[in-house]
């Protein structure tokens, strides 16, 4: 008697709420209808990649995109020709100094020009009869940096790519030709019948000029609506007569700052002729507000499926709880504290959120993730893949227990408020 | 001990007020058992639950084992219901999720007591009501005597000041009911004080002393025999 005497002489504190309420959700836990259950957790895992695939795919469109701008165009550092002038004076000068930094691991100087495409002209048989034409950037390349730097030959639709020897012969992007890009528009200035091996005229600073298609590049950047050819054959067609380039695009070794690279140019004072960007620097500006947007609308579905989640939880919480009132009375009755059997709701809600992260990590990580990086979304102007990053996730798996730990206290709180007596004599 | 002075329940609805419990005094010492009887409607079990803390009388004081009740917080009157207090309901009132062990454990974890403490006591306790060999049961897997033999369990497994029971045996057939019967003398001779409600007159006048009630007044008071 004494003993428990002494027990009695304690606070039935927190500690204890904490312990009984665990203890009576595990035991509700586990003689809860199996099937209510699964459909519960089956709710949160939902919830849970709802918030994650929907906004990773989002992003990971955009994702797809920079990294293949950054892979196969950009590089890590930019350098190109100033607004004002015509292209990177004392370009020969830049890449000595380029050449003689060890942390650069490969570069590619790049002459570009605009360029006006005409073909099916030779089917003309009147003036007035119609000829395709089109036009974009006319990119002259040294075919063995290009490919270190950005490996474009790699990304050939049809057709080979053009090499050292190849005057005369071009590669032009997809979006050039009607048969790549499936938009009928009579404004879409885009070539028909023109195929690997057609001729075509091109005209670069009012100088035309007839050339073979050797091959279509379809890389999902920029040279898509370009047309690539040898260097030395863009220096002749545009009457180029010094070595001055319009961009030269760096390839950094693994680790390399691009903003270290970028202080050292402009510590040469090659800012002066050339305008030096990192590759972030460099990104045009509606992938970056095509990124913004697409997060937002992630975060949008986000937020829904919380809110979906929440009232479900919410509702399960409550008839639970509503027609377990006379029991919830008779803890009361017996002594158990409110918090106990609050917690008891609470721990319920947070068990199913728990398992439906974990489920729902799972799911993102070892099988969603793996397959859109092998098979990704084949998008007009990127390869979508899933962006599903650890911070990120662990984000919104709080977002979601705070959410579930909410919507289980707050029924619970409700029913367990209600007088003690009416719970007990269902009044 | 419980003292009880003029104690009033009243429910009002708009210009009606009903006295479920008028002006009641009553003493009982400790030990004792009694019995509180009246037909449907008398305020007997109203009045249990004011003794027992489960409700608050309108007026009046209340004292139990010399701690005035009345004007403790709620939570005073939560953790008093826990430690000093036993309650048996008439519908068994013991919960689904849990064996009959676990049932008879909750107050007595509630109550802070290491875990095997209150293990050997709870299943004293069902010892004690006969249910050794049904500790791992679930209360759906009990008869409805036993499930009210749990309860009992639970009410006494932590050696309460008083135990309160508003018609433990209603729901029972008449050999079950006097199984339970038997069980509360039996609590009583180890001393127990008991205050138990019941309409059945048999029952009643097993105890030491019947109150009686209508209309919410006490109409008789009488001592059946001594301890």
């Amino acid at each position: 008697m004494d003993k428990l005497a002494s027990y009695f002489k304690r606070p039935a504190g927190r500690i204890q709420s904490y312990k009984i309420g665990f203890f009576l959700a595990l035991r509700d836990i586990k003689k809860a209808n199996k099937w209510t259950t699964l459909l519960i957790i089956a709710v949160m895992v939902l919830t849970f990649l709802n918030m994650i695939v929907l906004n990773g795919i989002l992003v990971g469109l955009i994702e797809g995109s920079i990294t293949a701008h950054k892979e196969r165009m950009a590089g890590d550092v930019v350098i190109s020709t100033l607004t004002d002038k015509t292209d990177i004076t004392k370009s020969q000068e830049i890449i000595n100094f380029i050449e003689s930094l060890k942390e650069v691991k490969a570069y590619t100087p790049r002459y570009t020009e605009s360029g006006k495409l005409t073909a099916n002209y030779e089917r003309r048989t009147k003036e007035t009869d119609h000829v395709d034409k089109s036009g974009g950037t006319v990119y002259g390349i040294d075919l063995e940096k290009e490919n270190e730097v950005t490996g474009i030959s790699k990304y050939l639709a049809e057709g080979e790519f053009i090499g050292p020897d190849d005057h005369d012969k071009v590669v032009l992007g997809a979006n050039l030709l009607s048969k790549y890009l499936d938009i009928e528009s009579p404004e879409l200035q885009v070539l028909r019948n023109v195929e690997t091996g057609s001729k075509i005229k091109i005209t670069v600073a009012g100088i035309t000029k007839e050339v073979t298609v050797k091959g279509v590049i379809k890389s999902k950047v920029d040279f898509d609506q370009g047309i690539i050819m040898l260097d030395s054959d863009l220096k002749k067609i545009a009457n180029r007569s010094n070595n001055n380039v319009n961009s030269i695009i760096l390839r950094l070794n693994d680790g390399v700052s691009p903003e270290y690279i970028k202080s050292l140019l402009l510590n040469q004072g090659y800012a002066e002729y050339a305008r030096i960007q990192t590759f972030e620097e460099a990104l045009p500006k509606f992938l970056l507000d095509l990124k913004m947007t697409f997060s937002l609308l992630g975060n949008l579905i986000g937020t829904i499926g919380i809110a979906v989640a929440a009232i479900t939880i919410f509702i399960i919480i409550f008839v639970n709880a509503i027609t377990r009132r006379k029991y919830i009375g008779i803890m009361k009755g017996i002594g158990v504290r409110k918090e106990a059997i609050e917690l008891s709701y609470i721990f319920q809600s947070l068990f199913y959120a728990v398992v439906g992260i974990i489920l729902g990590s799972l799911i993102v990580f070892l099988l969603l993730q793996p397959y859109f990086f092998s098979h990704p979304i084949n998008f007009p102007f990127s390869d979508g893949i899933l962006v599903a990053t650890p911070v990120g996730t662990i984000i919104r798996a709080i977002i979601l227990l705070v959410a579930t730990l909410i919507a289980g206290y707050i029924p619970a709180r409700i029913v367990v408020k209600q007088n003690t007596l009416d719970a007990i004599l269902g009044r | 001990m419980i003292k009880a002075k003029q104690i009033v329940k009243k429910f009002e609805s708009g210009t009606n007020v009903l006295f479920a419990v008028n002006h009641v005094d009553l003493i009982v010492p400790k030990g004792q058992f009694i019995t509180i009887t009246g037909r449907s409607g008398s305020g007997k079990s109203t009045l249990l639950y004011q003794l027992g803390l489960l409700d608050k009388p309108t007026s009046g004081d209340i004292e139990l084992a010399g701690r005035d009740v009345i004007n403790m917080s709620e939570d005073e009157r939560t953790f008093y219901r826990l430690s000093k207090l036993g309650y048996v309901f008439q519908d068994y009132a013991i919960l689904p999720s849990l064996t009959a062990l676990e049932n008879v454990l909750l107050p007595l974890l509630m109550l802070g007591l290491p875990d095997a403490d209150a293990r050997r006591m709870a299943t004293d306790a069902m010892v004690r009501v006969g249910l050794e060999d049904k500790l791992i049961n679930y209360p759906s897997q009990l008869s409805g005597g036993q499930q009210q033999r749990v309860a009992i369990a639970r009410a006494i497994a932590h050696d309460p000041e008083i135990l309160f029971a508003d018609e433990p045996t209603a729901n029972l057939d008449t050999e079950t009911s006097d199984m339970i019967l038997e069980l509360f003398l039996k609590l009583h001779k180890e001393g127990q004080t008991i205050v138990m409600v019941t309409h059945e007159k048999d029952y009643a006048e097993k105890a030491d002393r019947i109150i009686e009630l209508a209309d919410g007044k006490i109409v008789r008071d009488e001592t059946l025999r001594r301890n």
